[in-house]
């Protein structure tokens, strides 16, 4: 391939220009009603799509960007849609680090890059007992983790959320104890069903949505997706959770979808789908046993919750 | 009586409310939830006012106020009636094996009924003639609000996930309003001033 002619090269300035719109654009056209977004710049679609929740109807954009369990904006659903403005997700970056060979901190813009995008349909379950169906836009935490080259020890992946009570004013008030910790056993973190979103609905995540990177472990109860993470840390011993802490007799470090297993006060048998008016019987791993039930293959899920 | 109307009205407003917004998609993604907190949130705050009267008519010496106790009072019942209905209808759709299992499983639910079978005989023994005929037992049966309005208080307490500010601030007004019953506490107002 030859070098491209002079002239078809775009000036600096006008190629910085072009991505000050597209930016704009995102944030007028699309975010008006719904507060800010990630400040991250997409690449062009269409992304490859994979329909992991058969066929089933999306859930509204408008619902699922003003019913959000996000506590650090605010522990009411609508909440995080009115206080998640204050986020900043310009010169994000995200600290790797622990038991890998290539720890460090990268800009988000590089940390993403080197994957390729795709828009994954995924049920959503939340422990209270509602769920939805959302599209993301990510790539598979995998790919990343291989980037870092974890060691042996590395038995664990914690996650950290960002901790500024500037940005985050939920986090003035000690409901849980921050930064919100999460964290998966390396087999589930390696496992294909597992992305890190940047995005959802074709467009970049909503900062109520976790942006401007949050993950998504779609057979777990909604908690255990941290959003607007900054840090990733590999590990040997299994991390406590921030809801583990909170109230370690309701809430485990697997919190694996589970009509079988009832939340001490209430029952998980069934959820309300947003949009739905009557119940719908809950599935195991929220209808991914197929693909994981594998992982968890002779151990007590009723002990381990 | 044109006060009383006026008041019997407003009181429906919330009710009037939570039926509107649900009709034209005002409650969010979720409007069965909103309905079930809305309906809860105002059965217990009827309580609290209810148990308010007493002590605001003490102390301002407006005797007329304990006319309206009665209206507060079917009103927190009214409302606990459809917050207990969002339950059954809504979000058990009259499964009375999983009705029956939450009753005896689940404290929260265990509360909120208890709470909201306690508020039947009052309701029911609230009209004139059934205050004559009762007499002294008439009292020592609605003195029960005292502790229907702590266990309300403790129903919402144990459905919280972590956020305990706003049961918190139901705590606080039922222990004020009832500490103000104590005789001591009385005691000690009445005495002048100087």
């Amino acid at each position: 391939m030859s070098a491209p002619k002079p002239s078809e090269i775009t000036p600096e300035p006008l190629y910085r220009r072009r991505r000050e719109f597209l930016k704009q654009s995102i944030g007028i056209g699309l975010f008006a009603a719904t507060g800010k977004a990630s400040a991250l710049v997409l690449p062009r679609g269409p992304f490859p799509r994979r329909d992991e929740a058969d066929g089933e109807k999306v859930t509204p954009w408008k619902y699922a960007t003003t019913y959000n369990n996000f506590y650090e904006f605010g522990t009411d659903k609508e909440d995080p849609a009115e206080n998640a403005r204050r986020l900043r997700t310009d010169s994000w970056s995200v600290t790797v680090e622990g038991e890998c060979e290539r720890p460090g901190t990268l800009a988000l813009e590089d940390l993403v890059r080197p994957h390729a995008l795709e828009e994954r349909i995924y049920r959503l379950r939340c422990v209270e007992g509602w769920s939805m169906v959302i599209p993301w836009l990510g790539f598979p935490l995998a790919a990343l983790i291989k980037r870092f080259r974890p060691t042996s020890k590395a038995k664990y992946v914690v996650f950290e959320t960002l901790y500024d009570p500037e940005q985050m004013p939920g986090q003035r008030w000690p409901i849980l104890e921050w930064p919100y910790v999460e964290g998966l056993r390396m087999d589930e973190a390696l496992h294909p069903l597992t992305i890190l979103a940047v995005g959802m609905y074709g467009k970049v995540l909503p900062n109520q949505n976790g942006a401007p990177l949050r993950l998504v472990v779609p057979w777990k109860y909604g908690f255990k997706s941290i959003k607007s993470i900054v840090r990733i840390r590999f590990q040997e011993r299994q991390p406590v959770t921030t809801w583990m802490r909170a109230a370690p007799r309701e809430y485990g470090f697997y919190a694996n979808v589970n009509p079988h297993v009832d939340h001490p006060r209430w029952s998980q048998k069934k959820e309300r789908r947003i949009g739905e008016f009557f119940k719908r019987d809950t599935l195991m791993f929220n209808g991914y046993a197929e693909e994981v039930a594998h992982l968890y293959r002779g151990m007590d899920l009723g002990k381990y919750f | 009586m044109r006060g009383k109307a006026a008041l019997f009205l407003l009181c429906l407003l919330p009710a009037g409310w939570l039926l509107f917004a649900a009709l034209t998609d005002r409650l969010g993604a979720n409007p069965i939830e909103a309905v079930t907190r809305g309906t809860g949130d105002w059965a217990l705050r009827f309580l609290l006012i209810t148990l308010a009267i007493t002590p605001l008519a003490r102390l301002t010496g407006w005797r007329s106020l304990i006319g309206y106790r009665r209206l507060f009072g079917l009103y927190a019942f009214f409302y606990a009636s459809l917050h207990l209905l969002c339950y059954l209808w809504l979000d058990q759709f009259f499964d009375w094996a999983e009705i029956g299992h939450d009753l005896l499983e689940r404290p929260f639910i265990t509360l909120g009924m208890l709470s909201w079978a306690m508020l039947v005989p009052l309701a029911a023994t609230s009209n004139r003639r059934m205050m004559r005929r009762m007499g002294r037992r008439w009292k020592h049966l609605h003195r029960t609000i005292y502790l229907i309005a702590p266990l309300a208080v403790v129903h919402f307490f144990l459905l919280v996930k972590a956020d305990w500010r706003e049961p918190l601030l139901y705590l606080l007004v039922t222990v004020a309003l009832l500490g103000m019953r104590i005789p001591v506490v009385r005691a000690r107002r009445r005495q002048p001033a100087h």
